[in-house]
């Protein structure tokens, strides 16, 4: 096995903005709310970072997507920095806390502050045109967006119509991923939509791009979620539970893009969850937990088969019957997920797991003092993983 | 809330130029976009081993040729996977059909376009399909696809 420099990592504290529907405060605002609750739940004081790590770093497209760029928190905070970073390639959102990782493993920073940001439901206030906001595309999207695949929506729709038909399944199988992580928000105080949803609501939802239907779909919403990312000689006067970073998966190996992907399981995800495994002695059979990217329903299935909970397309047999309920075999998106608790983008996966390994996870708190937490990010051509375990790994 | 009878949702063929995002054109893919001014798709291939590229790239991944250059097909295909649009993300803009267009010559090129000219609740995977274009301006055509009678 290579070196595993991402073991001398751990997330030694989380912390998070006020998260919710048109909250109209700045993404700054959001930021530092967010950084200062993660320094203090380290135990550690501003003046003790020395490196600033985010995705996907300053934008200026997608209204209230980007958040500020790490020049811009490091000048609010005036923080004294030995190393940062932002960017929007790798393997998906997490790829700023695995660069964050990277970072304190190669000595370039012991406790790095990791931020994402969201204002994207404040940003809709005025309902701007996609048109509008994107007169030209390049690159991935160029292929895309003109002929009309103008919303992500459309890009999952896609991949999901193709497995249902490959796999033979219809609507009402998925349904449980829905319908699970509403109860899970209903017991999440910050989650945004908490409501019971029926499987009578689902099937009668409105469809957005079939086979995807308005609860297949994450909620746009305003949050900050931050990591601080410690170097393994820090770790000893931690005040909470440190979590350790086990291992991380990052590859990309097959022909990627939106529409290029050689079949619907073998996507960036796939690519990311095998990475993983080659980098760990821990099995899927090992996890406790499972925080997987849902910005549409059908990611969370690929997510599961990806990371080897089941056999490639078997995800809708294998959601059934409680599995994945907070007292299941595999409790999954504990928090309620991005469909109900909000699209914290990526990082809110990452926040749940450390919360449910700290057992700090109140009345969503699974059972047994879970020990290991896998984490998936992204969708098609961007896919991140990691596995993280509570206490000194 | 009313579910929609995509028996009901007609795909009208493009006429005018839709309300999307252009391509941004670069100098692989704007021979490409600018193809269906004659009628006819053209696709990257590869003069030494005969590989469409798709994406366009100026060098083969094949075999690493850099003799690449739009080759013209037959803008026939089968339909892998499509999506209905629904959700009006354009305000006004009717519902359409998306789809990854699976080229005869070559199935892991997959060229992307609506499936016009039927009701939606014809468009199925598997189904053959010829392409046509749709004008937006002199340096873009935008494919569309329709069905091929089964």
């Amino acid at each position: 096995m290579s070196p595993r420099g991402e073991r001398n990592a751990y997330v030694r504290g989380i912390g998070q903005s006020q998260v919710g529907r048109r909250l109209m405060r700045s993404e700054m605002s959001l930021t530092i709310e967010a950084s200062l609750a993660a320094v203090e739940d380290a135990g550690l004081t501003i003046d003790e970072i020395d490196g600033l790590a985010t995705y996907p770093g300053e934008m200026n497209i997608q209204p209230g997507f980007a958040g500020p760029g790490s020049p811009s928190v490091q000048e609010a905070l005036r923080l004294n920095l030995n190393w940062f970073s932002g960017g929007s390639e790798g393997a998906a959102q997490i790829q700023a806390v695995i660069n964050a990782c990277m970072a304190v493993s190669t000595g370039l920073a012991r406790n790095v502050l990791v931020y994402r940001t969201v204002t994207e439901s404040s940003a809709q206030v005025g309902g701007r045109g996609v048109a509008a906001e994107t007169p030209e595309v390049g690159g991935l999207l160029e292929w895309l967006m003109p002929t009309g695949a103008v919303s992500a929506v459309h890009w999952l729709a896609l991949v999901a119509q193709r497995y249902f038909h490959e796999f033979g399944v219809t609507r009402d199988l998925v349904a449980e991923i829905a319908i699970n992580q509403r109860k899970n928000a209903a017991l999440n105080p910050k989650a945004v939509y908490t409501e019971p949803l029926s499987m009578e609501d689902y099937l009668g939802a409105r469809m957005i791009s079939t086979p995807l239907c308005l609860f297949d779909c994450d909620v746009p919403i305003d949050g900050s979620t931050a990591f601080v990312i410690s170097h393994v000689d820090t770790i000893g006067d931690a005040p909470k539970t440190p979590i350790h970073v086990n291992a991380v998966g990052t590859a990309l190996r097959h022909r990627n893009s939106w529409e290029q992907w050689p079949s619907p399981t073998l996507t960036a995800s796939a690519d990311a969850a095998a990475h993983l495994w080659e980098r760990t002695d821990l099995t899927p059979s090992d996890v406790d937990v499972a925080e997987l990217y849902d910005g549409f329903s059908i990611l969370t299935l690929l997510w599961i088969e990806a990371l080897g909970f089941c056999g490639r397309g078997e995800a809708a047999s294998f959601i059934q019957g409680g599995r994945i309920a907070l007292d299941g075999a595999l409790p999954i998106n504990t928090h309620g997920g991005q469909l109900s608790a909000g699209r914290l983008h990526g990082f809110g996966f990452l926040h749940e797991a450390c919360v449910q390994l700290r057992g700090e996870g109140g009345a969503r708190q699974v059972a047994g003092s879970p020990q290991v937490a896998a984490v998936g990010n992204g969708g098609g051509p961007i896919g991140g993983a990691m596995l993280v375990t509570a206490g000194l790994g | 809330m009313a579910s929609i009878d995509l028996e009901d949702v007609i795909l009208e063929i493009p006429t005018e130029a839709p309300p999307f995002p252009l391509p941004s054109r670069s100098l692989e893919s704007a021979p490409i976009w600018a193809s269906g001014a004659d009628g006819v798709l053209r696709i990257d291939r590869c003069g030494s081993c005969e590989y469409y590229i798709h994406p366009p790239s100026p060098r083969c991944p094949e075999c690493g040729s850099w003799e690449v250059a739009p080759s013209a097909v037959s803008g026939r295909g089968t339909v892998y996977t499509f999506t209905i649009g629904l959700q009006e993300f354009i305000p006004g803009f009717p519902p359409h059909c998306v789809a990854l267009v699976e080229i005869d010559e070559q199935p892991d090129v997959r060229v992307i376009g609506r499936v016009a000219g039927c009701r939606a609740s014809e468009v199925e995977i598997g189904r053959v399909v010829q392409a046509s274009f749709n004008r937006v301006n002199d340096e873009v055509w935008l494919p569309y696809f329709t069905l091929v009678a089964s």
